[in-house]
């Protein structure tokens, strides 16, 4: 396992890119940092430069003039770079999917196999949130090759 | 301040980024059009310009290929904070269209999951405002008693957020009795600890310091921008919806409307922390006298015509307007949030004050959260961006420590 | 308040100009003026009677472009009323003059009325775009009838 995976699996960075969302899914994610479910014992935590992230928090329909910068953001980050799609908009756009202000979806918008935890809900319970982020580290650390939804029945896990 | 410079703090204060909370979206790199864009001569901001759409999902256009019932879904997720309000605007205004009387039991329940809502929004501001204060104890603390408001949701409708309790013609679920000792339970607890904040706040010096005559809405600026919620009550104007048009059963309980008189960040505060009394006072109300009865008056079809439906969210007046032709689809819905009225007072409470206090003035608006992190300041002279959303919470926080040091603290 | 005192006192101070008005239920007043009336009725309304202008509304309908102003009624007595003043405007060019010099907080939604539906809002102050995306082309309305970006702009990035 190379260095920066390691270092990754340790105290991951994650950076929150929130794309034209109804803002449920951004505070469910900060509900994780609160006292509650505190993340940061696990070493999680928000960093403010895209420069610093090891894993992307994206929410949100990907509404046009969002959008854009979802996919500089991504370009910008440095890689191995975890993808998580969380919220059903993030998923799929929901009904946001007809929108004349929303582009094709996160995963349709981002590089092939860049998404790779998708956490749907609406929104996802925090439970869920850190369920999707250990699975993702998981993935990493197997180095499978397929996207996992938070919530299937795995024999490993 | 250069980007070298930001990169040297942030990897040098490893310790300072876990105890400074980032919130929202961060976008620091240079070329991120922002919302809020404050053109600056020094210290001083000199005006501001505000740029939205960034949530703009075509949500008007998306209600007129929807029936009237699964429009209610849809208004759900306008926003998430405000989630009951929309849909309880949109039902009444197809309700106001149709004509039809609502069961009482139904008025009772809406009333209950609206001003739980209110609630938990509430606390969910005082936290974010500790944040940008650096009060980060009230920051986790605001946060960690939004749950026990959360879990009822979750207990009486099904979910946390976006609760679908609201339906053209009463309620979707009836709240089982069973829950209301828990429910008072927990309202006494928070009870408890928002008298705690309440006497920490209009006692501490600092905070008067720090707050008072910042970001002053007048009266007359509240009316001409036509403010609505707390902003406006906060500058002595006593409108708020449940008094004016009542809705619900808010006409059938006891409780009063708070309104402050200088308008500055400091009596936005103030009117926030004491509603949430006067929200705790309606919610035990409702639960004592909550009559037997039907949810739901069962409406069948929405005759031709227009209807309005106003409600008050947590933030001020939402306005949902419908017209029908007699089908099963709206034929136009408009939808109008009542941070897109606050929005624009910005232009009179953050122009001519000091950039160190342009995050808690614009906080105190309460627009979507993630809003107020899309910060840009530009200098007047050189139009060149000088620093970013991250950069002025920082100023904002240790203007706070420099003020307790002044006093002594 | 009621729908009656309203007619009353809008018959009073606007005598002629209503072409027509309306109370559905006691809450609800509607008027329809003519467009050329609407700057002085509105200041008439807002600052004589001293409404609080809650927002406009566009919408294209079969023959013609309607925009409804709404405004509140609020005085002391609890129930107030929302009276709402139409004007109809010309289909092929639909345009009236703004109200925003009399009612400030008309800017935005006169703005947004004029990229979401084509009509013109002569003497605006302010007129850059409010909602859409940079690259959503000038001439096309989404909320007009069907689905007027079809083939107008690409929905995949």
């Amino acid at each position: 396992m190379g260095i920066a995976i390691k270092a990754l699996m340790k105290s991951p960075w994650v950076f929150h890119i929130s794309a034209g969302s109804c803002n449920n899914c951004d505070i469910e994610i900060l509900d994780c940092l609160c006292p509650r479910f505190d993340v940061e014992r696990f070493g999680i935590q928000l960093v403010g430069s895209i420069r610093h992230a090891d894993a992307l928090l994206i929410t949100g329909a990907m509404n046009r003039k969002s959008a854009i910068r979802v996919k500089e953001l991504y370009e910008q980050a440095p890689k191995p770079c975890l993808v998580i799609a969380i919220g059903s908009c993030a998923c799929g756009q929901n009904f946001f999917r007809d929108s004349y202000h929303t582009v094709q979806s996160l995963d349709e918008l981002l590089p092939p196999g860049a998404v790779t935890v998708y956490i749907p809900g609406c929104p996802p319970k925090p439970e869920a949130m850190i369920q999707g982020v250990v699975k993702a580290l998981g993935q990493l650390a197997k180095k499978k090759d397929e996207p996992v939804t938070a919530g299937e029945e795995k024999k490993e896990s | 301040m250069g980007r070298k410079d930001r990169e040297e703090t942030v990897s040098d204060n490893k310790e300072r980024i876990k105890s400074i909370v980032p919130i929202g979206p961060y976008h620091p790199l240079q070329e991120e059009p922002e919302l809020f864009r404050l053109h600056v001569e020094g210290e001083k901001v000199v005006d501001v310009d505000v740029d939205i759409g960034w949530n703009h999902r075509g949500i008007e256009k998306l209600a007129e290929s929807r029936s009237w019932d699964q429009v209610t879904f849809l208004v759900e997720r306008i926003c998430g904070i405000c989630s009951n309000s929309h849909p309880l605007a949109y039902v009444q205004a197809v309700e106001d269209c149709a004509g039809v009387q609502v069961p009482e039991r139904a008025l009772y329940i809406r009333t209950i999951v609206a001003e739980l809502e209110r609630l938990h929004s509430h606390l969910l501001w005082i936290g974010l405002a500790g944040h940008f204060l650096g009060y980060n104890t009230v920051f986790m603390w605001g946060w960690k008693y939004r749950e026990p408001v959360l879990d009822i949701f979750e207990e009486i409708t099904g979910n946390r957020n976006h609760y679908a309790m609201m339906k053209p013609g009463g309620v979707r679920r009836d709240v089982d009795p069973e829950y209301f000792p828990h429910i008072r339970k927990q309202l006494d607890e928070i009870e408890k600890q928002i008298t705690m904040v309440k006497g920490a706040v209009l006692d501490d010096p600092v905070l008067h310091a720090r707050l008072k005559g910042v970001g002053v809405l007048t009266r007359e600026k509240a009316i001409e921008y036509a403010a609505v919620g707390p902003v406006s009550r906060a500058s002595g104007v006593p409108s708020d919806i449940r008094r004016n048009h009542p809705y619900a059963a808010y006409d059938r309980v006891e409780w009063q409307v708070i309104t402050c008189e200088s308008g500055d960040v400091f009596d936005k505060a103030v009117v926030r922390i004491l509603e949430c009394f006067e929200t705790i006072k309606i919610i035990r109300q409702c639960l004592d006298n909550i009559p037997n009865g039907e949810i739901d008056a069962r409406l069948k079809e929405v005759p031709p015509g227009e209807g309005i439906g106003v409600a008050e969210a947590p933030r001020g007046e939402v306005f949902h307007y419908v017209r029908s032709d007699g089908t099963n689809l709206p034929i136009r819905h408009k939808v109008r949030a009542p941070t897109y009225m606050n929005l624009p007072t910005c232009k009179a409470t953050v122009v001519g004050q000091s950039i160190t206090d342009a995050t808690i003035i614009l906080a105190a608006i309460d627009p979507c959260y993630c809003c107020t992190e899309r910060i840009s300041v530009i200098d007047a002279d050189t139009h060149k961006q000088v620093m970013t959303g991250r950069d002025l919470v920082r100023l904002s926080q240790e203007k706070t420590l420099r003020l307790r040091k002044g006093l002594g603290l | 308040m009621d729908s009656e005192r309203v007619v009353e006192l809008l018959n009073k101070s606007l005598g002629a100009k209503i072409k027509e008005i309306s109370a559905p239920n006691p809450r609800r007043v509607y008027v329809t003026l003519d467009p050329a009336d609407i700057v002085e009725c509105a200041r008439t309304v807002h600052k004589e009677l001293g409404c609080r202008f809650n927002i406009a509304s566009g919408m294209q309908m079969q023959r013609d472009f309607e925009v409804l102003y709404h405004f509140a009624f609020e005085d002391d007595t609890p129930a107030g009323v929302v009276a709402t003043l139409r004007v109809h405007l010309d289909e092929k060019a639909p345009s009236v003059e703004s109200i925003s010099h009399v009612v400030p907080a008309a800017e935005w939604i006169e703005r947004e009325m004029r990229e979401l539906l084509g009509i013109e809002f002569r003497n605006h102050p302010d007129m850059r775009r409010l909602l859409l995306a940079e690259d959503w082309p000038a001439e096309v309305y989404p909320l007009r009838r069907g689905k007027p970006w079809e083939g107008k702009i690409e929905k995949k990035l």
